[in-house]
């Protein structure tokens, strides 16, 4: 997975063509390191998206800028555009589920 | 991965690891099955002070952490994966998850709680968004800004009082009157002693606002009906749990609530069945008493087994008649009768066995049969009861019973 800040946000996720996921997470988030490991197996069944992820310890400014506040949360964007929003109380199961809703 | 075990449980909260550490380490073939994160609520706590021995402070991911190796050291399974439905009428029990069926002897329930939706609007529109249930996921989003927590109970302060280490306010809203509040005294006196936390009493929220993300919130006055609206960057609800038994109902006793009230030695109404931790009907929801219910749940799961395991070889699975006597030794009549039934049976070697059951350690055989009164000579064949008699045994009746054997 890409790892997005705020240096490269802008080129990465909201200027890049195509489907972009962004796992926005924190290590003092018990909940979203038990999910990473997931979307990394997920990263290899969607070659078509682009899988980011975002630790918004260092970057709280740019997370709440896209209205993130909570985590975890996962933004899936299509041409910087975000067409999937997961947060709090959601499994790998309901990504993948909207992962092949968007991406088919 | 194996399918068949002594011992499942269900949740891998303290409860649930507790279960595991006692059941493995007395060789009892166990399974931990856990949808989510190992730890349950407790991983989402970072403030953890009263675990007894961890006084220099430990935190709950931490905590949980250990009791997981600890578990796994005594050979304890885990499986990651979500319990779909349960059949645990027989005396094999069978669970059955998303990827696969599983069965055991017994079962233990440590699902857990999760906190309770406040159900007002804006709630769920802008969780994640400023609505948050977890102070330690979400307290860094509010560095120099203002949060409003929605509770006063022991769970609602602390996360309070962790929550000003990074926000400008917190503002405690309070449901009581001036100075009353659910927590425990040393908990809110360190919630007034915080210059960043305020207090707004006899309230409630009623609305939660903002487009996209949390900007404001209305508050009710209960006593005056007055609502006024407060601006804010994040809101905390802290009100109360949840028990998770959607899936048990029907299946365990549950009570008004939701809960599942468990005895002494952690049974439910079903036999093999065990609720442990804040999923069960108790007095404090703490770690340590859950982590104490699972100890209990293992140890008596594992005599429950062997009970039915003896019971199943030396009555139920025999060829020959066998005449089960219930007694007591706290029923003198039934101590004096042993060796009259014992005589009997060895008149009848040719044609029936007997055994005894003491029923003062054994109860639930007895209910099963509904054996009420001390002593009772049961016989079985094949498994059946054929024939019975209570009260006072009289050799002419044991006779007409052996006539049926």
């Amino acid at each position: 997975m890409l790892e997005v800040n705020k240096e490269n946000f802008e080129v990465e996720v909201l200027s890049s063509k195509g489907l972009v996921l962004v796992d926005f997470w924190s290590p003092k988030c018990v909940p979203c390191m038990e999910l990473i490991p997931h979307v990394e197996e997920l990263e290899g069944k969607f070659e078509q998206v682009k899988f980011c992820k975002l630790n918004i310890l260092e970057n709280r400014r740019l997370a709440m800028g896209q209205k993130v506040m909570g985590l975890p949360t996962i933004l899936v964007y299509r041409d910087g555009e975000k067409v999937v929003e997961l947060s709090k109380d959601f499994t790998h199961e309901d990504l993948e589920a909207k992962l092949i809703e968007v991406a088919g | 991965m194996a399918n068949s075990y002594d011992l499942i449980v269900i949740g891998a909260g303290p409860g649930g690891l507790a279960a595991g550490i006692y059941a493995s380490r007395s060789k009892l073939n166990t399974l931990v099955i856990e949808k989510g994160v190992v730890g349950g609520q407790a991983a989402t706590t970072e403030e953890m002070e009263n675990y007894p021995g961890f006084y220099l402070g430990v935190t709950g991911p931490q905590l949980t952490g250990h009791m997981h190796k600890h578990a796994e050291h005594f050979g304890c399974n885990f499986l990651k994966d979500e319990v779909v439905d349960l059949d645990l009428t027989g005396y094999e029990k069978v669970v059955v998850t998303k990827n696969g069926r599983y069965t055991a002897k017994a079962v233990v329930i440590a699902t857990g709680a999760e906190p309770r939706f406040l159900g007002v609007k804006g709630e769920k529109e802008l969780k994640g968004k400023g609505v948050s249930y977890c102070a330690t996921c979400d307290a860094d989003f509010y560095e120099d800004l203002d949060v409003v927590v929605l509770g006063n109970g022991d769970a609602a302060i602390e996360e309070a009082i962790y929550l000003t280490r990074f926000a400008a306010k917190v503002t405690i809203i309070v449901i009581h009157d001036e100075g009353v509040m659910d927590a425990t005294k040393v908990i809110q006196e360190r919630a007034y002693k915080n210059d960043k936390i305020e207090f707004i009493w006899n309230s409630t929220l009623e609305e939660i606002k903002g487009d996209g993300i949390v900007e404001n919130v209305a508050i009710k006055n209960i006593k005056t009906g007055k609502v006024t609206d407060l601006e804010t960057n994040g809101v905390f609800i802290f009100v109360g749990t949840v028990p998770r038994t959607e899936l048990i109902k029907g299946k365990v006793e549950l009570d008004q609530r939701g809960y599942i009230p468990a005895n002494e030695l952690m049974e439910t109404t079903v036999d093999g069945v065990y609720a442990v931790g804040d999923v069960r009907t108790k007095y404090l929801r703490q770690v340590v008493t859950a982590a104490a219910d699972g100890a209990i749940a293992a140890v008596a799961a594992e005599k429950y087994m062997q009970e039915e395991e003896n019971f199943k070889s030396e009555v139920l699975d025999k060829a020959k008649a066998i005449a089960v006597m219930f007694w007591s030794p706290f029923h003198q009549g039934s101590l004096e009768m042993v060796p009259l039934v014992e005589k009997f049976a060895s008149r009848h070697s040719e044609k029936l066995d007997m055994v005894k059951i003491d029923t003062y350690r054994n109860q639930r055989i007895a209910r099963r049969y509904d054996v009420k009164e001390m002593p009772s000579v049961l016989l079985f064949k094949g498994g059946e009861v054929v024939g019975r008699v209570t009260g006072d045994l009289t050799s002419e009746k044991l006779e007409k019973l052996a006539t049926l054997a």
